[in-house]
């Protein structure tokens, strides 16, 4: 079959591989009809998430048909459609249990080296290195999924792949950050990054009764969508000031929830940013906090901060003091897809959201190499890009 | 504190068998602090051995340590390979109990075991594997065997690599499962085994055992051993 591989950074070919075949007894092979790039997929391509390694296949957006599966699995059929979480859960641990699906015990084959790292190992994910169990990704024609009965989702008939694709991550992602928010009528949600995450927190922070939400970026067409599709108010932290734009929009007050729907790569405009491209460039600090440290100084007194935004290692000055006396709280991690995977289909199938809207790009998957440099450099207006595997 | 309470427990006890067997064991297999660091000096096969009343087949159960050896200690030389961990499984403990009971189950999930072959309740033969293709065998026997509690073995004069262990299940709180606590030590030989036991166990024994627990409660809870050996990649 043909897969995205990575092969090092800034370096993805498409190549032609085996077929996966059924390993375990919980195992299904989905034939697959559509698959996306993430925004965290650039961090991959970018090389800042250690442990990849040449030829690992990369993408965990992607959903299909079932055309095979294992001994033990029961609910799941052949020819059923279905769209796949990207969190790897095994659904009888402690943590699936208790609906902390991506935390779950027993999916990362590599435990020992997240233990190492983390101190506990999370669940494994697909095409995102061998922290996270080195599983193969579905940015191909086929993909091996783990714990079908658990992992795969049906999609009833009636809605396009372009409509449930983003079930896998993305509008859960955006979704479970608005959730953290712990919205009360009356608050103000602040997104830093109208990405396809920030603009799917900002159609959820309102679905959960936010007062406003207010959208931070600085990619033009990104807050045009974050002002139409997601009705934000936009701030462009390249004109004015983020943190001070919107304590003045909250009459001083701050929000009372900032989500960083940005993560470990974030660009900034001051001196400490640049600090973080030099530090990270020589490998001496992992990730780049900026929008993190701005989210923590803008949030109100006891308010909360979401991060759905990607963290990998060590984040160098980040404002604790202010996060202290300020009272806030924090909530973050790999998103539970799992929890949220049939509600939203619910909204998606009662027509109150359309999540394809946000698709700008309609790509072959051969041409994955081009689609992960547009959607890198921002070429083109592109804000979310999907890969017809045939 | 609770640490100098059992070693004194043991050492008292070696020396008299007035309290009965549970009782005595549960100064090693009670509280929650860790084991080895209890046992500090002694030796885990020392006081097993102790506990259990001892075994004639099971040499050095109750002796003291050779000059030899003694030395060796005092040195740092020889040191034996010393592993505690403990993982939680969401299964009660006599479902873990009862596969772990079964030794011929082990090799499943311990990767460095060949095979465990039973002979009777007591005697089993164990092989694992040691690098270059190589092998290493002995003959164990259980210590002992409390239900639903704990399983100790030890092996018997003769070993390739004498060596000795238990595991204990024990209940967690408020259905949270069981704590699978596993104690290990082996004694390299010397020569040339020794090097050879100290690449099977890596640099990171406890890494090692960790892993094997996991894949331990990865059968137990998922119902297989997550993998992705035999997956497809762009790595011709």
């Amino acid at each position: 079959m043909k897969a995205v591989c990575w092969h090092g950074a800034t370096d993805v070919r498409v190549d032609n591989v085996p077929d996966p075949k059924i390993i375990n007894p919980h195992d299904a092979i989905i034939k697959i009809t559509l698959t996306a790039i993430c925004g965290s997929d650039l961090h991959l391509y970018d090389g800042f998430i250690p442990s990849m390694q040449s030829g690992d296949i990369l993408g965990h957006e992607f959903m299909g048909e079932v055309v095979e599966v294992g001994s033990d699995v029961k609910r799941v059929k052949i020819g059923d459609r279905v769209v796949v979480p990207f969190t790897i859960s095994c659904g009888n641990c402690f943590f699936c249990q208790r609906d902390l699906w991506s935390l779950c015990d027993n999916s990362n084959p590599n435990a020992a080296i997240a233990e190492k790292l983390y101190g506990h190992s999370a669940a494994g994910l697909f095409g995102y290195s061998h922290i996270f169990g080195g599983y193969a990704g579905g940015q191909a024609q086929y993909a091996r999924v783990p714990f079908a009965d658990v992992g795969l989702f049906k999609i009833p008939d009636g809605l396009t792949d372009e409509q449930v694709l983003f079930l896998t991550d993305i509008f859960p992602t955006g979704y479970m950050a608005a959730e953290n928010c712990n919205i009360q009528p009356g608050d103000t949600v602040a997104v830093w990054g109208c990405g396809p995450v920030g603009i799917f927190a900002i159609k959820s922070a309102y679905m959960l009764g936010a007062d406003r939400v207010i959208g931070i970026d600085r990619v033009p067409e990104r807050l045009q969508l974050a002002k139409e599709f997601g009705k934000a108010e936009v701030i462009n932290y390249e004109e004015v000031d983020a943190g001070e734009a919107v304590k003045e929009m909250t009459g001083g007050r701050g929000p009372d929830a900032c989500i960083d729907a940005v993560g470990m790569e974030a660009h900034g405009t001051d001196a400490v940013a640049i600090y973080d491209r030099v530090k990270q460039a020589v490998r001496l600090e992992t990730d780049r906090p900026t929008a993190l440290r701005q989210v923590i100084v803008a949030c109100r007194k006891g308010g909360t901060v979401s991060i759905p935004g990607v963290y990998g290692g060590l984040l160098d000055k980040i404002p604790f003091g202010a996060a202290f006396n300020k009272g806030l709280n924090f909530k973050m991690g790999q998103t539970h897809v799992h929890r949220y995977l049939s509600p939203l289909l619910e909204h998606i199938q009662n027509g109150d959201i359309d999540p394809s809207y946000i698709i700008t790009h309609r790509m072959k998957l051969e041409d994955a190499p081009k689609a992960y440099e547009i959607f890198k450099q921002k070429k083109d207006n592109c804000i979310k890009v999907v890969l017809d595997p045939l | 504190m609770e640490e100098v309470t059992n070693q004194s427990n043991l050492q008292s006890q070696s020396a008299s068998d007035s309290k009965g067997e549970s009782e005595r064991w549960a100064s090693i297999i009670g509280g929650s602090a860790m084991v080895l660091m209890g046992l500090q000096q002694r030796s885990l096969r020392g006081a097993l051995m102790a506990v259990a009343g001892g075994s004639l087949a099971l040499h050095g159960a109750k002796s003291e340590k050779s000059l030899p050896a003694t030395i060796a200690d005092a040195t740092g030389i020889n040191k034996s390979i010393r592993v505690e961990k403990t993982v939680t499984i969401n299964r009660s403990a006599s479902d873990l109990y009862n596969f772990w009971h079964d030794l011929e189950n082990l090799p499943t999930f311990m990767q460095h075991l060949k095979s465990v072959k039973v002979h009777d309740d007591k005697r089993s033969h164990w092989i694992a594997t040691a690098p270059l293709g190589a092998s290493v065998e002995w003959d164990a026997e259980i210590v002992s065997d409390q239900p639903d509690r704990l399983i100790a073995w030890a092996s018997v004069e003769g070993a390739d690599v004498d060596n000795s262990g238990f595991v204990r299940f024990q209940p967690a709180p408020q259905g949270r499962g069981t704590e699978v606590k596993v104690v290990l030590e082996y004694n390299p030989p010397g020569g040339a085994l020794t090097g050879a036991l100290a690449k099977l166990f890596g640099e990171e024994p406890e890494q090692q055992i960790g892993a094997e627990l996991s894949r331990f409660k990865q059968l137990m809870e998922a119902g297989e051993i997550a993998t992705t050996e035999g997956q497809p990649s762009g790595r011709s």
